[in-house]
């Protein structure tokens, strides 16, 4: 039996008093696209924040491909490569400076992260720009460099907190298609928030979160299903 | 002891990121200098008349007033760096870039050490830099003196960037950090023994007296201003010492998400 990617069993969270996320539970296959679809403020940021320990839940169990987040805090974040949804580059540094520092935090040095970086570098078509400083790329770019950055250690879960925001409509078009065919040509998940409809493909999972509690998980043909839409766009609506 | 190189090309990589900021941002570098110059070469100059030191350890014979205060713009270099380390965290934390360094599979508390030394190394180069324009003003110690600064100015760096760490941990925006300016920095630096002697505050008041002398800058300047002249000052040094310790062991505790900010910003 394989191990998921990613597993949330019954975590809740609030601010305060204020509940943000409740008794949530679901499991990411280790291979595959899930999209986490809400609209604004249904807890997609503050569910990222715990799956990537920058916020300590009290409630819940969260494994990345099967280390507790607690317990194996070091096995399970060597697992996870991110991309947050505002720009974590340093725009002083160039594009290889950047992608180096993550490589030498994450334990890669020398030859390897070399070749690493040269690797996703090409693979998204930077590496002759790797001289150039961040602040010099365009929004496009930079959220395609994040996104090498974040493969650099082969991780078995890429997480991406509304990668396209900000970007414009070719921008944004390359960098779905380019993250479709990605799960498609390696072992690795990717668990991506976001609250467009169009970035979803029909070979993707879903999992719908409003208010904080989970309303649907399942495939595109399955959500239509139990919604009876014919759109994800309308079976969205109706579950938030 | 592949761990060992993960740590070790981890520390590398935070202290080397710091310095090449520090290198590509000439406006830091300058004004980092130009403000303890300007004490040095106009303040100084002003008081030098003025104000009349007496004969007091470390130093063995009268001296001009810019030599006196030399040691506390060295203590202000490193509180202004160390509260810019503090400030460019909270900024990195707002940004986002903080986020990659805390996501990543070390120890938190390694990271935030490593981001501390890093800080120190900052200011080590603009100490030494100001050394060498100060050493043209005849502010000018035995060269002995600037190998015993050394560990002198690590111990001292280490305490005022840990204080730094340690308000970058509850101050949750940029805007808060005024305050810091006004409640952190100008109270520690005009409240210790930088621009006087602390028997001259003494003769003023017997309460300013008491707080400067308790006041961890104070510790530090005077670590620095004996370490010059190449004698060891134990009480500043184990003050200093214990101020770091408590600092950074606050901040450690402000940055761990299940007991410090992050938890009083959201604990379920």
């Amino acid at each position: 039996m394989s191990i998921p990617a990613l597993s949330v069993e019954n975590l809740s969270f609030a601010y305060g008093k204020k509940p943000v996320l409740q008794n949530l539970d679901f499991a990411i296959p280790e291979q595959g696209c899930t999209i986490l679809l809400g609209p604004n403020g249904a807890g997609k940021s503050t569910l990222f924040a715990l799956i990537t320990r920058l916020y300590d839940s009290r409630q819940g169990r969260i494994a990345i491909a099967g280390f507790d987040v607690k317990k194996q805090q070091r096995k399970a974040l060597a697992s996870l490569g991110v991309v947050f949804q505002q720009t974590t580059l340093d725009m002083n540094l160039s594009v290889e400076q950047n992608l180096s520092y993550y490589a030498a935090l994450h334990g890669l040095g020398g030859q390897r992260a070399r070749l690493r970086i040269r690797q996703e570098l090409e693979r998204l078509e930077l590496f002759e720009r790797r001289k150039e400083r961040v602040a010099k790329l365009n929004g496009g770019h930079r959220r395609r460099v994040e996104i090498a950055r974040a493969l650099l250690t082969e991780p078995r879960l890429l997480l991406l907190d509304e990668p396209t925001v900000g970007l414009d409509v070719h921008s944004r078009n390359a960098l779905v298609s380019y993250l479709h065919e990605l799960v498609k040509q390696r072992p690795l998940a990717i668990f991506w928030a976001t609250h467009l409809i169009d970035e979803i493909d029909d070979q993707d999972r879903l999992l719908v979160l409003h208010q904080g509690q989970l309303k649907f998980q399942g495939t595109v043909p399955e959500v239509l299903e139990a919604t009876r839409q014919d759109s994800i766009g309308d079976a969205f609506f109706q579950l938030t | 002891m592949r761990i060992l190189i993960h740590y070790w090309r981890a520390f590398w990589a935070v202290v080397n990121r710091e310095l090449l900021r520090f290198l590509k941002q000439t406006g830091r570098f300058v004004s980092a200098l130009v403000r303890p110059l300007v004490w040095l070469f106009i303040f100084a100059a002003g008081f030098r008349s003025v104000l009349g030191i007496a004969i007091i350890p470390p130093y063995e014979t009268y001296i001009t007033y810019p030599v006196y205060i030399a040691p506390g713009l060295i203590g202000m270099i490193q509180l202004f760096n160390g509260m810019q380390s503090s400030l460019s965290m909270v900024y990195d934390r707002e940004m986002g870039s903080m986020r990659m360094l805390l996501v990543s599979p070390l120890p938190r508390w390694y990271l935030l050490w490593s981001k501390l030394m890093a800080g120190v190394f900052v200011s080590l180069v603009q100490v030494y830099v100001f050394l060498a324009i100060a050493w043209f003003y005849e502010v000018q110690a035995p060269w002995q003196g600037y190998l015993w600064l050394f560990p002198a100015l690590l111990l001292s760096g280490l305490m005022l960037g840990a204080l730094g760490l340690l308000l970058s941990s509850f101050i949750k925006q940029l805007e808060n950090f005024a305050g810091v300016m006004n409640f952190v920095i100008f109270p520690m630096f005009f409240m210790s023994s930088a621009l006087y002697p602390l028997w001259k505050i003494k003769e003023s008041s017997p309460l300013l007296y008491q707080l400067a002398r308790y006041n961890p800058f104070t510790q530090a300047v005077e670590l620095i201003r004996f370490a010059l002249y190449q004698q060891f000052n134990e009480t500043a040094c184990y003050f200093t010492l214990a101020a770091f310790v408590i600092f950074l062991g606050v901040a450690i505790l402000g940055y761990n998400p299940s007991k410090g900010m992050m938890a009083r910003k959201g604990g379920a």
